[in-house]
């Protein structure tokens, strides 16, 4: 099958979905970002690696951080970085997509990173761009977000280094999530054996299970004995109609408190994505807790965005 | 060709080393087999001696022909370099091309004070102005041949010499 994903002899070219995406080509990004991490906390933050090429941030939908951890590593690599908010330039006066990406290639761009609200505009210009180019979804409709659900896999790792014995709750919105889909994808890559889904039927995506995943409606049942709990964003703006009673009931049955966390192992670690809704899928006390690892997941994101862009920029297809 | 007993090498450049320690002097090995030499030289001259190892792939000059390593180590410097006399440690010297990235790299954690440069071979073929100031055995080898330092599972060191394919 042919992955657009990968070069003809197997190598990673553009970071899609991490569908498709062997173990060993997961390992290696996660690998590199260990020794990225390291680069973060010397007296120059900075290796030569693309000195010289030039990466686009091309944001079609608003992202801060994301935006900055792509940002701060590509600057990290030596690269040149231009990041555009589409949404308030040439898209507002009705230039196409593919019209603002060859605009940028015939500024001599080498690597585009890409949010969209439309699932599958990653791939959309990843089979437009000559083969010199690399692409990087960083976040496309409900579908995919794999830099975000590696770096959750690489911040899980590391303090939880054994995957093949981890239980992993998810929690939340996972319809509008294309957080999730990555996360899911990428923890049974790697051979966690249990992944639990917790969320009410109403923010269900239909068939769920076909991902491997056990289902719970009742939170305090999901979050027994597990290691790793992720919580999701409660997506409002993509909310349309009502799926949801209110943000208070939301709490109530869904957000994570002192008191349901203590139902997980007593090791076990919080994660979320960001940005954080207080008070409506996570309670101040946890988020800024003893298990909370929300900060070091946004560090670890810068290194595992420079992993994933030195990898690219040194598999070209030929 | 008869190849050197590495083991012995080793002991002939910790013998070398020895005299030029001072204060402030450091161990930093090269990966991999740098940071195996730099280890056990450190238990040779002195445990309090700091030791660090620097996997350069990302100071490579060829990425942009091969790409990154498939395989790349975190570098540990867990010491200051700024004024620190280094004790640059790699197994064997040919081209000179990982010494000029080491270099880079280990600025990047401070500067220096000096620089020394410890290898158990050279094996000429020098492409860059280096030279180490420490040499356990100067070898021909040809063009082409690749010359490797092993470990084996005692953790003792050999060499192999891989044919030009």
């Amino acid at each position: 099958m042919n992955n657009p994903q990968l070069t003809r002899d197997g190598k990673l070219k553009h970071l899609l979905s991490i569908e498709g995406l062997p173990k060993a080509i997961l390992n290696q990004i996660l690998d590199t970002a260990e020794s990225f991490a390291g680069v973060s906390e010397r007296e120059v933050k900075k290796v030569p690696l693309l000195r010289g090429k030039t990466v686009c941030n091309i944001f079609f939908e608003n992202s801060t951080r994301t935006r900055t951890t792509f940002e701060i590593a590509a600057k990290r690599l030596s690269a040149d970085v231009v990041s555009l908010n589409v949404g308030t330039s040439s898209q507002a006066k009705g230039e196409t997509i593919l019209d603002t990406v060859d605009n940028l290639i015939a500024m001599h761009a080498d690597m585009f990173v890409v949010r969209h609200s439309q699932s599958g505009a990653a791939h959309f210009i990843a089979r437009h761009v000559p083969p010199h180019i690399h692409v990087i979804n960083a976040g496309d409709g409900r579908h995919s977000h794999p830099t975000q659900g590696l770096l959750d896999v690489f911040t899980i790792r590391r303090y939880k280094p054994d995957m093949h014995n981890l239980r992993v709750a998810i929690v939340g919105d996972l319809l509008h999530s294309r957080v999730a889909r990555s996360e899911i994808h990428s923890l049974s890559t790697l051979g966690v054996p249990e992944i639990r889904i917790i969320a009410p039927k109403t923010l269900l995506p239909q068939e769920v299970e076909r991902f491997g995943v056990h289902v719970y409606h009742d939170m305090r049942a999901g979050l027994k004995d597990v290691d790793v709990v992720m919580m999701l964003r409660l997506q409002n703006e993509r909310m349309s109609g009502a799926l949801l009673p209110s943000a208070q009931e939301y709490f109530k049955c869904y957000g994570l408190t002192q008191d349901k966390l203590a139902l997980a192992k007593p090791d076990a670690i919080v994660l979320h994505p960001g940005p954080m809704n207080r008070g409506v899928e996570i309670d101040s006390a946890v988020a800024d807790g003893s298990q909370s690892v929300i900060l070091p997941q946004v560090t670890n994101g810068i290194a595992v965005r420079m992993a994933v862009m030195s990898i690219l920029a040194g598999n070209p297809d030929q | 060709m008869q190849l050197p007993d590495a083991e012995q090498l080793l002991v002939t450049l910790a013998e070398r080393i020895r005299p030029l320690l001072r204060e402030n002097t450091a161990l930093v090995g090269i990966y991999s087999g740098g940071a195996w030499l730099a280890e056990r030289l450190q238990a040779m001259l002195g445990s309090d001696i700091p030791l660090g190892t620097l996997d350069i792939s990302f100071y490579r000059d060829d990425f942009s022909r091969i790409g990154l390593h498939s395989q790349v180590k975190p570098s540990s410097i867990n010491f200051d370099v700024e004024g620190a006399h280094v004790l640059l440690v790699d197994d064997v010297l040919y081209t000179g091309r990982t010494i000029r990235g080491a270099l880079n790299e280990l600025f990047d954690y401070g500067r220096p004070a000096s620089v020394t440069l410890a290898v158990l071979v050279d094996r000429g073929g020098r492409e860059m102005p280096v030279e180490a100031q420490i040499v356990g055995a100067r070898l021909d080898i040809k063009l082409g041949e690749s010359l490797e330092l092993a470990r084996d599972a005692s953790g003792k060191f050999h060499f192999i010499l891989h044919e030009a394919a």
